[in-house]
């Protein structure tokens, strides 16, 4: 006999099934306002996904095919809505394979929570079927975790978790649920007014402002001021307060990888991304700059190169929601602990006095004329850089654009110009491959009504691809465009500078046919092989109404230039002019 | 630079492994831990005793600290006016003839003798971390067969200098 869901639903209903610990938790979730809910199933979260069954109306629910794409799709709606991703996976197994998203969130601070079935309590700790010592495992790579040990717990732990995830500096929050506790029969009722009880956890969103009157003197005296542009900026959603700001006061401003986007990136105070791809105007300013202005990076080594040769001249001030951050790799002469756009507020409340260094907007102007970022330009055969740019072109620059890891990624950072906030979702901190496919697909269910595209590497791709079960079953219109180069390109580009030519490994022999690839998950796929052929294709991809997997075939030998080669600093870029 | 470092945690479940694995993954080296209840129900106190190279590693170690959910309050407390005591139970060679001399020996430490067998002698001490220092010197040419220490638990004291000289305190630490 065949019986719908709703019907399903409906008999439960009458029958009056008995609640379990699982349906508090769902009802927990319901009162967090959560949307969407990335699952996958398995033995020890039974209990939990039959409970989402009889809830199933009230959540988008995906299936990922690898709980990697399951937590890598809920980063990439984090990232774009705004809203905590939410995960579900099963003991042992399931948990695991979520580890690496859940490092990439918590180095990349995006607002997660991670529900993980565990075995019941009374096996906890005798290596039963499927256990993994979750906690263990996790502390390290969670902003916080719970296992949950009384059900009557379980409210409380959800707000809190909810409440640790989203606030301060975001990140994933884990939440262990013994099967036994999920499958508990229970008769409380569900109360959605929970007091949070955080003494030790208060973070400090307001700035002090004897620090920000301090920044603001040191504004009016700089003679070469820089402006640094994190992801806590995007975080904080304090972007027209940057522009107004940098205006305000003349100040050329640099951007992080993951802060591209939070200014826009056609200013003309903006100089380009900083740090190892960065472009030469932003990295020399930062190198002789006498007033660095940090608003909500984490000066990540990739970005400062050596640290002796990191703005060697300047009074840093650094502005990070995060106390730990400050002072930790680059000591701050003008500490500010608090959210971005609330310094920046009070920063604005300041009378300065305007500063002069018409010189050094002078010196700025003319190294982005004569040092821009550039690319060899073959005659017909594609490059990744040129592939980016026609991607740019056709979407006027306003898709989101989600990236896999690799020379892809740093020349869509390069040349796709982001002018607007949270449109740009790459895994920077852990530079995760694998990432950029999932991650569109979760950007594409936040965001149903814009353009996504997942700029990807051959090699990435494959870690991921399956989830291209997902367009076919939710009707998402990605875009992928195969950055493809037959190889593991970043490697095979330090393999040839760094270890003389000796390719160990990044060379791909063999390929899937991507276009068969694509059509057997039914969705759309192309190849195409010179400048000629993408150009005639571009119709074809951005005004087609469904997802679509592009093959673009590139040459090989082709690297990511500008430089700095590990080890060196700002003032040492190579690769500058072609 | 040795430093004494005390945090207020919340007695929830992992907190202890949650420390701990924060201060082994930055690479701060421990030189103890101790861990107990305090006077308010749920709460525990940790005193760490900490070996970092300088001030911008040690800010470190106590922000790192704060971050976590669970811990509610961090104190360096190392230039402060503090009592410090550790606990050692030594265990040391002897015979019947030698108890009366190493009774003489620890005597002006005020240690005690806990433990008597035909062949050794259980020694129990507590004070500054020099002090048990030193009386383990003394016993060391009987030969120790065991020792237990564990490790510093501190807090500052209720009346503080008006005026701190800095430096002084950290003559506690040995
Ligand atoms: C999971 C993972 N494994 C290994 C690496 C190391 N890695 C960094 S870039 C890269 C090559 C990426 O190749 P591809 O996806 O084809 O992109 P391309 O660089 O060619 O654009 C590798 C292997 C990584 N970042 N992530």
């Amino acid at each position: 006999m065949e019986r719908t869901q709703k019907q399903d639903q409906q008999t439960a209903a009458e029958t009056k099934e008995p609640r379990t610990g699982a349906d508090l938790l769902v009802e927990s979730l319901i009162n967090e306002g959560v949307e969407t809910l990335f699952g996958y199933p398995g033995g020890a979260a039974l209990p939990i996904f039959d409970a989402l069954y009889k809830a199933q109306s009230a959540f988008d629910q995906i299936l990922a095919r690898h709980e990697q794409g399951s937590i890598h799709a809920a980063e990439g709606y984090a990232r774009v809505s705004g809203k905590p991703g939410v995960v579900v996976a099963t003991s042992g197994p399931g948990a695991t394979n979520l580890v690496t998203g859940i490092a990439d969130a918590m180095i990349d601070s995006l607002p997660m929570i991670i529900i993980t079935g565990q075995v019941a309590q009374g096996v906890i700790g005798t290596d039963a079927f499927q256990e993994v010592d979750v906690m263990g495992v996790t502390t390290p790579i969670t902003k916080h975790n719970y296992q949950v040990r009384d059900v009557k717990e379980l409210p409380r732990i959800i707000r809190e978790a909810f409440h640790i995830a989203t606030t301060g500096r975001p990140g994933p929050v884990l939440i262990d649920m013994p099967k036994d506790i999920s499958g508990e029969i229970i008769d409380e009722s569900f109360s959605p007014n929970i007091e949070l009880d955080l003494p030790g956890y208060q973070p400090t969103t307001k700035p002090n402002p004897l620090q920000t009157k301090k920044l603001a003197e040191a504004i009016s005296n700089a003679k070469k001021p820089v402006l640094l542009t994190g992801a806590g900026i995007l975080f904080a959603k304090a972007s027209e307060e940057v522009l107004e700001f940098a205006e305000k006061y003349s100040i050329p401003v640099t951007s992080t990888l993951l802060g591209l986007g939070a200014f826009p990136g056609n200013h003309p105070l903006f100089m380009g991304m900083a740090g190892m791809h960065g472009t030469y105007t932003a990295n020399t300013a930062l190198y002789e700059c006498d007033l660095l202005i940090n608003i909500g990076a984490r000066f990540d080594d990739r970005l400062t190169g050596k640290l002796s040769s990191f703005a060697p001249n300047a009074t840093v001030a650094h502005i990070d929601i995060d106390p730990a951050e400050i002072g930790k790799n680059v000591p701050a002469d003008i500490p500010i602990v608090g959210d971005a756009k609330a310094a920046l507020i009070r920063l604005l409340t300041h009378e300065i006095e305007q500063p002069e260094h018409d010189d050094w907007l002078v010196r700025i102007h003319e190294n982005k004329e004569k040092y821009p970022l550039w690319f060899n330009k073959p005659e017909q055969d594609m490059i990744g850089q040129w592939v980016i740019k026609q991607v740019h072109e056709a979407t006027d620059g306003n898709a989101i654009v989600t990236t896999d890891v690799g020379q892809h990624q740093m020349w869509t950072a390069q040349f796709y110009t982001f002018n607007k906030p949270d449109k740009w979702v790459s895994s920077g901190g852990l530079g995760t491959m694998g990432f950029g496919f999932p991650a569109a697909i979760g950007a594409q269910l936040a965001k149903p009504d814009e353009t996504v595209v997942a700029i990807v590497g051959d090699g990435g791709f494959q870690m991921t691809l399956q989830e291209l079960s997902i367009l076919q079953e939710k009707g998402l219109p990605v875009k992928v465009i195969i950055v493809n180069n037959q190889a593991l390109g970043m490697v095979r580009q330090w393999q040839e500078k760094f270890y003389s030519e000796r390719y160990s490994q990044s060379i791909f022999s063999i390929q899937p046919d991507f276009v068969k690839l694509a059509e057997s998950y039914n969705v759309k796929g192309l190849q195409v092989k010179s400048q000629e052929e993408f150009i005639k294709a571009i119709p074809e991809i951005f005004d087609y109404e469904g997802p679509v997997v592009v093959d673009a075939r590139v040459l090989q030998q082709e690297n990511v230039f500008p430089m700095i080669a590990p080890g060196k600093g700002l003032n040492e870029m190579i690769g500058v002019k072609p | 630079m040795k430093r004494i470092i005390t945090a207020t945690v919340r007695n929830r479940s992992g907190v202890l492994n949650r420390v701990t694995s924060l201060l082994q993954r930055r690479q701060f080296n421990i030189e103890s831990i101790s861990v107990g209840r305090t006077e308010t129900e749920g709460m525990s106190k940790m005193t760490f005793v900490v070996d970092v190279e300088d001030f911008q590693k040690l800010e470190q170690v106590t922000k790192q600290l704060n971050k976590q959910i669970d811990v509610i309050k961090v104190s360096d407390i190392t230039d402060k006016a503090i009592v410090a005591r550790e606990l050692a139970l030594i265990k040391i060679v002897s015979n019947s003839q030698l108890r009366a001399e190493v009774q003489g020996i620890i005597e002006p430490f005020r240690a005690s003798i806990i433990d008597v067998s035909k062949d050794s002698l259980s020694i129990q001490v507590t004070g500054k971390p020099d002090k048990i220092e030193a009386l383990i010197e003394l016993l060391r040419p009987y030969g120790i067969k065991e020792l237990a220490r564990t490790g510093v638990t501190a807090f500052a004291r209720g009346q503080q200098p008006s005026t701190q000289d800095g430096s002084s305190y950290s003559s506690l630490l040995g």
